[in-house]
């Protein structure tokens, strides 16, 4: 049971996580596209600006609860997937610092330099955590020495490669809705197009990445077993139409809940149907890795429960706030004041 | 070379590069909140202009201990699975603690901060500041006790082929977190202080800004001496501890061959670790050491040869880092002891600020090569006299680690370089451009 709940509770970080970071990394990936002009550019940064720091937390989080609730996971996961786990993390490095450093030189060069790390790191993390999870659906060669039998070119098989395409559609369009809430004038404008053009995109891909699944991986079985389970995707279609629904008649927060519903609930679709693996071998069945035979003791899984139910609702709160207290849009009183990127 | 010796390095750059921004996170913030706190009371507009100025240097520094950070946290499933899986049951939780605790308070208190100068009131947003430097130093004590659960561990069992947790509150109030964490933060206190006397002495010594500096190096300086006072009285504290759990590191430490009853404390030594014996000695104070570890001018001290030779930390490096540690601990005493006695007439010392502005480096060298003792002096142990550092590995090849540890040393480098070119810039500019 206490397993149960922490399969859950990893699955929801996660999900959190994708919902929070991936308008960043949507926002990041599309901007070279989308600005046209320096202050353009602010405007975008400024808007994730206060943001940005506190949603990539929900990953530190996630690989934290990866290592306390299932250690054998956190150890053979990170390990075998070593190599797009640290582009990751490098890229993740080389975007948290623009924000930082792009605006403390007034020189085109200097912020081009960082204009191009906020794109490569957003893009590369987008694209590489939707291979990572496509691939984990399908199942990763590890043997029973958890060693992992392949290389970065094993990941990018088709069906792993059309993970990556989705995540980066769907950030695209999330990123493409924030810009909407938080831009003025013309950049607005661009913004709406994009976000229109873009869901267009992203019904296609999510339809085709629905398909895909159900030929290359066996995520739908929990689903045939269990009929009502389809109630979570369901939600995300639901989702998905409200998004489109919103971006037509320009009410852009509720687009932005609608597609984050639809984030969070994709999210669960594949989660649930992994259960009970959290990383599954492609080599042999029986090296699974699982909620019950990866997890720590029932007492340390009390422990962090406890931690959990506390602290999450708490930290929820007052995130919520952050995000109510710079719910404005970006404008030129706030790019002029120094108090900005 | 082989994987486990490439992965220590890589663990040791990656960490060391964080740890050379986070002493002044830990630090700073509490003086940028003192700063601010003191603008709200007295409503005195040059305090809001120093918690802006040092706020800025702060918020550069903390993006780069932000950033070196997550590498961190996913490092021990990259290249320590051995580790993960064996102590993961209470290794784990702490640091899963750690970021619901505390980084998600400082990450997004920190941007309220920045952002929020005109939407908050003046109380608010100094109330906001604090809230990051608490967190900050909070998260420090999580980090700290689960690396002093792998220096002295406690409140576990050996079961299912692995380290499980009895013990909670064992694990988290052992006496070797506490001081270290004490010793830890109180050091980045220090950063802290020195940074900024160091930069406002830079000005002071070129007439700028005489009054925003002079009153920077004053808040600056009383911080400085109470805190170097401190962190040589923990220090002491922290060495006891380790006499007492850990001696093979302090015989290390010390570069004590021979067990003894009543040993003589040496002040410089050259060890020799081929042949077991220091290759010479100056300045012997008669059973001072014993005195000094244990308490009892005649308490017995184990020397290194009573452990077999594959029991037994590196010694050099443990016994030059700590000398060198021990000896800026001193000399930043002086440093800023002098400074506050001079505190009301600066500009008579131009040397001294001088000094003061090259001694920006000597606590950081400090800190870091407190980290060398702490962790070499661990070894051959990954968690003391649990498990090796040879069994902890991940079944990763050599190759692998050989690249990701030269993109590492590529990224961190060009990353420092334009951290402190950054802080340097903005350092040498002053208050009024921004
Ligand atoms: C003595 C204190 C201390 C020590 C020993 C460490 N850290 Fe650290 N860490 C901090 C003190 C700190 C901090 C003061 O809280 C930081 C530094 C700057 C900052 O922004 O927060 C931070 C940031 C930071 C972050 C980013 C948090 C965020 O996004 O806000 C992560 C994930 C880690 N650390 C993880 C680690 C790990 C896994 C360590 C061990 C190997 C480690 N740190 C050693
Ligand atoms: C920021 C402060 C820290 C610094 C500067 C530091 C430094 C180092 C160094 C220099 C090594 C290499 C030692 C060697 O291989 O001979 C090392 C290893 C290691 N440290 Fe730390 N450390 C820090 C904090 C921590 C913390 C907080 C933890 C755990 C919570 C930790 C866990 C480890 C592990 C797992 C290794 C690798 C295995 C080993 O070589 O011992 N370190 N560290
Ligand atoms: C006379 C002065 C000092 C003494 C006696 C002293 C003692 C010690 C000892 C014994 C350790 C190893 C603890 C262990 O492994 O169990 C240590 C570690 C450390 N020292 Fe010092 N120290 C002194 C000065 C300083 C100064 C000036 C700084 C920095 C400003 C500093 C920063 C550190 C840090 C960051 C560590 C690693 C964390 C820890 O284990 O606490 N120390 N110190």
């Amino acid at each position: 049971m206490l397993e149960t709940i922490w399969f859950m509770l990893w699955g929801l970080i996660w999900a959190i996580y994708f919902m929070l970071d991936g308008f960043d990394f949507g926002l990041g990936t599309l901007m070279p596209f989308i600005s046209e002009s320096d202050n353009d550019r602010r405007v975008i940064y400024n808007s994730m600006g206060p943001v940005w720091d506190g949603n990539e937390v929900w990953l530190i989080t996630a690989g934290g609860v990866t290592f306390a609730a299932f250690p054998t996971t956190y150890a053979v996961m990170f390990s075998t997937l070593y190599t797009p786990l640290l582009l990751i993390l490098f890229a993740l490095i080389i975007r948290g610092v623009s924000f930082e450093f792009r605006g403390k030189i007034d020189n085109p060069a200097w912020k081009k330099l960082w204009d191009t790390c906020l794109f490569l790191g957003s893009f590369l993390p987008a694209l590489l955590f939707g291979v990572a999870f496509a691939n984990i659906f399908q199942g990763i060669p590890f043997d029973k020495d958890g060693i992992f039998q392949g290389s970065l070119i094993t990941l990018l098989n088709p069906y792993g490669i059309a993970g990556g395409v989705f995540f980066v559609v769907t950030f695209l369009t999330h990123g493409a809705i924030w810009l909407c809430i938080k831009s003025e004038g013309k950049l607005h404008a661009r913004a709406a197009r994009a976000a229109a053009g873009l869901w267009i995109l992203w019904l296609i891909t999510a339809v085709g990445f629905l398909a895909f699944s159900y030929v290359a991986t066996p995520l739908y079985k929990n689903y045939f077993n269990n009929p009502v389970l389809f109630i979570v995707p369901l939600i995300a279609v639901v989702g998905l139409l409200a998004t489109r629904f919103f971006i037509g008649s320009q009410a852009y927060w509720k687009a932005w809940f609608a597609s984050s519903v639809t984030i969070v609930a994709a999210v669960l679709f594949g989660v649930i149907g992994l259960f009970p693996n959290l990383y599954p071998s492609s080599i042999d069945p029986a090296l699974n890795l699982t909620a019950f035979n990866s997890s720590s003791s029932p007492l340390t899984l009390k422990i962090m429960l406890g931690v959990a139910l506390v602290m999450v609702p708490i930290v929820i709160a007052y995130q919520s706030y952050a995000y109510h207290l710079f719910r404005g849009k970006v404008n030129a009183a706030m790019l002029a004041s120094e108090e900005s990127y | 070379m082989d994987a486990i010796f490439l992965s220590r390095l890589q663990f040791a750059v990656a960490t060391l590069f964080h740890f050379i921004f986070v002493p002044l996170t830990l630090g700073l913030s509490i003086l940028v909140a003192i700063m601010e706190t003191q603008y709200v009371r007295t409503g005195n507009e040059e305090y809001k202009k120093m918690a802006k100025f040092w706020g800025h240097l702060f918020l550069i520094n903390f993006a780069v201990g932000v950033v070196t950070g997550i590498t961190l946290e996913f490092q021990f499933g990259t290249n320590w699975a051995g580790y993960s899986k064996y102590v993961g049951d209470v290794f784990g939780s702490l640091l899963a603690i750690e970021a619901t605790v505390a980084f998600f308070l400082e990450s997004t208190f920190i941007a309220i901060w920045f952002f929020g100068w005109d939407r908050l009131s003046a109380k608010a947003h100094a109330a906001c500041i604090w809230l990051v430097a608490i967190a900050s130093n909070l998260s420090a004590y999580w980090i700290i006790a689960a690396n002093a659960w792998m220096q002295h561990p406690v409140g576990y069992e050996i079961r299912n082929g692995r380290a499980e947790l009895t013990d909670f509150l064992a694990v988290v109030t052992q006496p070797y977190a506490i001081t270290n964490y004490l010793h830890t933060v109180v050091a980045g206190f220090v950063v802290a202080g020195f940074f900024v006397m160091g930069i406002s002495a830079y000005h002071l010594v070129r007439k700028n800004q005489i009054q925003f500096f002079t009153k920077s190096f004053k808040m600056a300086v009383t911080f400085a001496l109470i805190f170097s006072v401190a962190v040589v009285g923990l220090g002491d504290l922290n060495g006891k501890e380790m006499a007492r759990l850990q001696p093979e590191k302090t015989a290390a430490a010390e570069a004590l061959w021979e067990t003894t009853k009543g040993a003589d404390f040496i002040m410089f030594a050259i060890p020799d670790e081929k042949n077991e014996r220091n290759l010479v000695e100056f300045i012997r104070i008669p059973k001072f050491m014993s005195k000094l570890v244990m308490g009892d001018w005649d308490a017995e001290m184990r020397g290194l040869k009573s452990w077999p030779l594959e029991d037994r930390p590196p010694v050099a490096m443990v016994y030059w880092s700590f000398r060198i540690m021990v000896g800026i601990g001193f000399l930043l005493i002086l440093l800023s002891a002098y400074g506050w006695l001079k505190r009301n007439n600066l500009q008579s010392s131009p040397s001294y600020l001088k000094v003061m502005t090259l001694a920006i480096p000597l606590p950081y060298i400090a800190g870091l090569l407190g980290w060398i003792v702490t962790e070499v002096g661990r070894q051959p142990w990954i968690v003391y006299h649990v498990l090796r550092t040879s069994e902890a590995h991940s079944p990763i090849v050599a190759s692998q680690v050989g690249i990701s540890l030269v993109a590492f040393i590529v990224l961190y480098s060009l990353l420092g370089f334009a951290a402190i070119f950054l802080m340097a810039r903005h350092a040498k500019r002053g208050p009024v451009a921004h």
